[in-house]
């Protein structure tokens, strides 16, 4: 039972991990996890999407029809 | 022997010991070409009887699963010769920005939310005119053998050039007049497209206070999530999209309501007024940041394209619905059909584009996706991958036109000067077609979506209704109005978005070229550079727009074609490419798998654009169309279906118009063809030539190549994620 459930859990944390990084939002985690690793203060979330926004802004994604 | 492992180290026996799984696999492989085999024969022995749209629904299915199975590893392995060993771009030069190691599934994702949109919806429609046989089976063969190949070919072939774009690969492997045809070819295509799309969306709108309603609500809605995303809670996209769908929804409920608002007569728009206000929102929409507006406009497009396709998938198989369309029809043959002029050969395979081979992918599947790539062997189900699942798209497209009543489909496809725009006149010229249906049938059938349906051309609202008849039927619930604007709705927001980014792809590529000139105007942070070179990218297709919108003819009728044959021109160019460069790399032996849809495609595009040019039939070909008209305007008359001396003048001057255009596309892809000729020849002679491909570094990370990864893929995995951690 509880082998199911852990299985469950996994697919499931999985399946959400995914879906972070398909939204972008799995950059800021990673972000966070690299200050940490590397002992360095992170810049505040708001600061930290503003340097994306900007990025964005100078690298358009062409949709195709 | 599996050469698609993913472990550079420990690439063991590929097959195993596993016999029992390999007889699964015979298993499963033969039953899928048998299904895929009984579909083919029974849409192709059908005739006059009652067939189930599902035959087409799994003969496409089970053919992609052959060719993914089959072709497309074969493509990987022996042609490309695609090498996990090989540190990829994003490896190489990872960045976090641009260059970033993307897992192959969420990167998949990406990659088709940049291909696909309204086009796969569109040209099915429009060439179900025909039948539903001729389109079904270009868009699967063609996807097949073009589509798809092309796609996957270029993202190699660019991801080998750390993400070179299209043109400057054109300009580096065929030469410098090669590469600026390109440039050229690639600008005015785009602008082509962009005013075609814009076309679709200000027909779908005209007249529909519900439509305006509820695609004017997406403007404030995005704005709000822009603002959202930027102030109150930065960063949460997942939970910003919820709230946002859930607003767009009860936009398009709200639009039912319109006239209990009193909103009907301000939202009651002409084609004129939208145009306009389609070019304001267009130049606003591109000089605004892209945080505000394009982003989570984006994020909007992207969940519903995820959403609709799902919802079409499960509606489709449990509405089973019949197919009402023939086979073939005599428009095939006759070349006479009122939705675009011409036989079935060349212009079913040009009114069908997206979906079965379409060159704006190459501009996509080259630059922005290969830079993502984490192991060569990903291409494979990114690129041939994504572009089959385009391909999916189209065919349930192609399926929503085929199960409408062929007389209500002709109603709403045929120009307004044919139909005279009234049930009675409309049905007057349906019956005149060959096809019954009664003024009161066309009432009826409008009153069930609340909408004018009598020359309502452009596909959108054609798919609209089918889709209303698949999910009314699937689901139940009478709600055949919701589920139409609900489909106008996802139309509309895919084309903004893809006009949106379209405008500043094509701002930042004039900046760039008149920055070759003059300096200061290659810097995207200027204003006044900014600003002008959007207002002219937004000039340039509003005036196409325009244009389109005032034709007597029918703009869709005019320009579609046009479109069509631009976008495979594209592809041809991309093709081009391909060729040139599998004899560059001295791989002679297999350019034929780019060279054949090469052929095919230059084939169909030089025949349709000859017809179009040099045609002596006014119907057909823009310049006899023109003098026609300008004979009967020299004679005192009319001319056609124009109603005063000023139609006239207007059918000659676009008819001129779209023949130059048509014949300079055309030249420009000839430049590129006949330098590639001379390329290739020097090729054959040296038996390869140098290229631009960046030389190999090992590569030091481990990710699975397939959807799904294998037992050995996830071991290796595992191992290599616990020695990263170990060493730091």
């Amino acid at each position: 039972m509880s082998v199911l459930a852990d299985r469950l859990s996994d697919r499931f944390s999985g399946a959400w991990r995914l879906l972070r990084q398909a939204t972008g939002e799995a950059k800021w985690d990673e972000y966070v996890a690299r200050c940490e690793r590397d002992g360095a203060e992170p810049m505040s979330r708001r600061a930290f999407e503003r340097h994306r926004a900007d990025e964005k802004e100078h690298n358009p994604q062409a949709r195709c029809c | 022997m599996s050469t698609s492992t993913a472990n550079p180290t420990s690439s063991g026996p590929g097959s195993g010991p596993n016999v029992p799984r390999s007889w699964r696999a015979i298993a499963i492989w033969t039953a899928v070409a048998v299904v895929g085999a009984v579909c083919w024969a029974v849409l192709a022995l059908s005739r006059g009887e009652d067939v189930s749209a599902l035959w087409i629904l799994f003969a496409a299915l089970a053919s992609y699963a052959i060719a993914y199975r089959y072709y497309s590893k074969f493509i990987a392995n022996k042609v490309l010769k695609v090498d996990d060993t090989r540190a990829t771009p994003a490896e190489r030069l990872e960045n976090g920005q641009d260059f970033d190691v993307t897992d192959r599934r969420v990167l998949f994702g990406h990659h088709f939310a940049a291909i696909a949109g309204a086009g796969p919806l569109v040209g099915p429609v429009l060439a179900a005119q025909m039948g539903y046989l001729p389109g079904t089976i270009w868009i699967i063969v063609g996807v097949i053998f073009a589509g798809a190949v092309q796609d996957m070919v270029v993202m190699f072939f660019s991801m080998r050039r750390d993400g070179k774009s299209l043109g400057q690969m054109v300009r580096e492997e065929i030469g410098t007049v090669a590469g600026v045809a390109a440039l050229i070819a690639v600008f005015a295509i785009m602008i082509i497209i962009l005013a075609v799309l814009a076309l679709v969306v200000v027909n779908a709108l005209a007249d529909s206070p519900w439509g305006v309603f509820s695609i004017g609500l997406t403007i404030p809605i995005a704005l709000f999530m822009g603002f959202y995303l930027r102030y109150l809670r930065p960063g949460r996209v997942s939970e910003v999209t919820v709230i946002g769908v859930a607003l767009l929804l009860l936009a398009i409920i709200g639009g039912g309501y319109v006239e209990e608002m009193g909103l009907d007569g301000a939202l009651t728009l002409s084609h004129e007024t939208l145009v306009i206000c389609l070019v304001v929102y267009g130049f606003i929409a591109s000089i605004l940041p892209v945080w505000m507006l394009l982003t989570p406009r984006d994020y909007l497009s992207t969940f519903m394209k995820v959403g609709v396709i799902v919802l079409l998938a499960v509606g489709l198989v449990l509405a089973a619905p019949t197919l009402q369309n023939e086979a073939v029809t005599d428009f095939a043959t006759t070349g006479e059909g009122p939705v675009f002029a011409g036989k079935l050969f060349p212009f079913v395979f040009i009114t069908i584009a997206c979906g079965a081979l379409s060159g704006f992918h190459a501009l996509i599947a080259s630059g922005t996706t290969p830079k993502m790539v984490a192991k060569e062997s990903q291409v494979r189900m990114i690129g041939y991958g994504g572009m089959l699942m385009e391909s999916f798209v189209a065919i349930s497209a192609l399926i929503a036109a085929s199960v409408i009543d062929q007389g209500i489909y002709f109603s709403m496809n045929a120009a307004a000067g044919a139909t005279g725009g009234t049930p009675e006149t409309a049905a007057a010229f349906v019956n005149g077609l060959g096809f019954t249906i009664t003024p009161a049938d066309l009432e009826a059938a409008a009153a069930s979506v609340e909408e004018t349906i009598i020359s309502r051309t452009g596909g959108a609202p054609t798919l609209a209704f089918g889709m209303s008849l698949i999910f009314t039927e699937a689901f139940g619930g009478g709600l055949a109005a919701f589920w139409y604007h609900f489909a106008i709705m996802f139309e509309a927001l895919f084309i903004l978005t893809a006009v949106d980014a379209g405008t500043r792809v094509g701002r930042f590529m004039l900046q760039d070229t008149i920055g070759n000139v003059w300096k200061r105007y290659a810097d995207t942070s200027w204003r006044p550079a900014a600003w002008s070179a959007s207002a002219l990218v937004v000039l340039a297709w509003g005036y196409m727009l325009w244009i389109g919108v005032g034709d007597p003819l029918g703009g869709i009728n005019q320009l579609f074609p046009l479109f069509g044959i631009a976008n495979q021109l594209l592809a041809a160019i991309a093709l081009t490419l391909a060729t040139v460069l599998m004899f560059k790399h001295g791989l002679a032996k297999y350019a034929w798998v780019p060279g054949i849809p090469l052929i095919w495609d230059l084939i169909v595009t030089m025949t349709a654009s000859w017809e179009k040019v040099f045609s002596d039939n006014p119907a057909i070909g823009y310049f006899a169309q023109a003098s026609a008209a300008r004979e009967a305007r020299d004679a005192g008359e009319l001319y056609g279906v124009a109603k005063t001396p000023a139609d006239v003048d207007q059918i000659i001057y676009n008819s001129t118009q779209s023949g130059i255009l048509q014949a300079a596309f055309a030249l420009l892809v000839i430049v590129i063809v006949a330098g590639a000729a001379v390329t290739v020849i020097k090729a054959i002679r040296a038996g390869g030539l140098p290229t631009t491909e960046i030389a190999k570094v090992e590569s030091k990370i481990v990710a699975p190549s397939d959807f799904f990864a294998t037992k050995e893929e996830k071991e290796a995995v595992r191992e290599w994620e616990a020695s990263q951690k170990a060493s730091v």
